[in-house]
């Protein structure tokens, strides 16, 4: 099951995956053991972001800002969380 | 439009100083069809054009990669081009020195192999001693940061170690554990009599896998590979023949799947005279399965063709003798009655533990051989 994203806590792209532009298919893939997950712009986007210094509300604040939408919470949240649940992303203190 | 490929197997040699007997390599590894193995820069230009071609995942496996000299100027070359490496190894006399190597050279990713939960047990399989050496390299693996996936081949004498081969995994930090049912092709097909659990047996495998992944969660990925002669279904081979996947061999020969080189009634090309962007187009072995055109009923008029895409063209050759017919393994195929044989054959002589196996040894590829 996946578990909650902590408010306070910062994300990161796992050690494992790597997150990488694919010229022949022109789009971004996170590449990871015996598998990959191909993202459209904003997941690329999100991940992006996910450095180790923002938090998963600061995360939604900067995507927010740069696309000028609101309510993009639940998405991004739930995307990180289907990331968290195959260890491609981690949570950190909070 | 022909899809792109995004996985790539290199084997790099089939030099192995372990002698698993159901071992994928062909059985006449030993022979001079294999032997003329790519140099450095054959291998380099590899990698760049299946970069170019849309690969993303490249396994370096053999044999032994190991045994080559040049391993880290490989990974260093992969790694320039954006390749994501798996280093797929027995681990035999490695050294915590050249897996750092490795590491600074780029390697993303280690899996290494166990032959069972316990050093005897291991070390009768693999015909090698070379627990020691796999325990040490595990800690160094994660001790230099790498993700670690453990890889063990399940079959008659250790499938009752699913649960101690899990706890091992869990116990040394693993993100994956691979839980290979053995697929029969190469000696594995040789020692199927020798190797093919019972039904019992794997019932109570995959009991103990859905139990500990129940407890572990994402902890510990637990992939459980299907043991496809008690299915009824045939697994989709390597998500369709020539779809997003290929094997360059170690003389260069490039196929569809790792198995594939069996097929007698296929051309292969060789990356010394071709590219490799022509041999995934143009290429017969390429091109003679790919996409539905080819199948004949019950294939052909099934629902489950996009899903199994006919299932394993190697094993429809092994068994049945024609890569072109439905694999036999499917409940649907005419020639199921040949895998139910096996596997009742199996049932009746395992409880006397009939059947030795014959070890992946290079003399015994070259008596094999022999015998045609
Ligand atoms: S399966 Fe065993 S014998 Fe075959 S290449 Fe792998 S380690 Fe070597
Ligand atoms: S008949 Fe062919 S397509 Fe249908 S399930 Fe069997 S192997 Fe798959």
């Amino acid at each position: 099951m996946t578990s909650p994203a902590p408010d306070a806590s910062t994300v990161r792209v796992a050690p494992k995956a790597r997150l990488q532009w694919d010229e022949v298919r022109q789009r971004h893939v996170l590449l990871y053991p015996e598998g990959l997950v191909a993202l459209n712009e904003t997941g690329a986007d999100i991940l992006a972001l996910c450095d180790g210094t923002r938090t998963v509300a600061g995360i939604v604040t900067s995507l927010q800002q740069r696309y000028g939408v609101e309510g993009v919470q639940q998405d991004v949240t739930g995307f990180l969380e289907a990331l968290a649940a195959k260890g491609l992303i981690l949570f950190e203190g909070g | 439009m022909t899809p792109q490929p995004l996985w790539l197997l290199a084997e790099l040699t089939y030099r192995c100083p372990l002698q698993c007997p159901y071992c994928s390599n062909p059985l006449e590894f030993a022979g001079a069809r294999f032997r003329n193995e790519l140099g450095t820069e054959d291998w380099c230009r590899v990698f760049r054009e299946a970069k170019a071609l849309g690969v993303l995942q490249l396994g370096l496996s053999g044999g032994e990669p190991l045994l080559r000299a040049d391993l880290e100027r490989l990974v260093a070359a992969a790694h320039e081009v954006g390749l994501y490496t798996s280093l797929i190894t027995s681990a035999y006399r490695l050294t915590k020195d050249r897996l750092a190597a490795l590491r600074r050279s780029g390697l993303d990713h280690v899996q290494i192999s166990i032959q069972a939960a316990d050093e005897e047990l291991s070390n009768y399989i693999a015909g090698t001693a070379s627990y020691g050496d796999k325990l040490a390299a595990y800690r160094w693996t994660k001790e230099l940061g790498f993700p670690l996936t453990v890889n063990v081949v399940l079959h008659r004498k250790n499938l009752h170690q699913v649960r101690d081969l899990i706890g091992l995994a869990e116990s040394l930090g693993a993100e994956r554990i691979e839980l290979a049912n053995t697929q029969f092709y190469g000696w594995a097909f040789h020692n199927r009599d020798a190797l093919m659990p019972t039904r019992a047996q794997l019932e109570e495998g995959w009991r103990v896998v859905q139990e500990e992944r129940g407890r572990l969660g994402t902890r510990l990925e637990i992939v459980w590979v299907l043991p496809d002669y008690h299915e009824q279904f045939p697994k989709p081979c390597m998500g369709g023949w020539a779809r997003s996947y290929m094997t360059v061999t170690p003389a260069g020969e490039v196929w569809p799947c790792h198995a594939a080189g069996r097929i007698t009634t296929l051309k292969f090309a060789n990356v010394r005279e071709h590219s490799l962007e022509w041999i995934w187009h143009h290429s017969d072995a390429f091109t003679k399965f790919r996409g539905d055109a080819w199948m004949p009923e019950p294939c052909r008029s099934c629902p489950r063709k996009t899903v199994d895409f006919g299932g394993c063209r190697c094993q429809a050759f092994l068994i049945a003798g024609d890569a072109g017919v439905t694999d036999p393994v499917c409940s649907l195929s005419p020639h199921r009655h040949l895998v139910d044989d096996a596997v009742a054959e199996v049932e009746r002589t395992a409880a006397a533990e009939a059947g030795e196996w014959v070890y992946r040894a290079a003399p015994n590829s070259r008596a094999l051989a022999a015998k045609g």
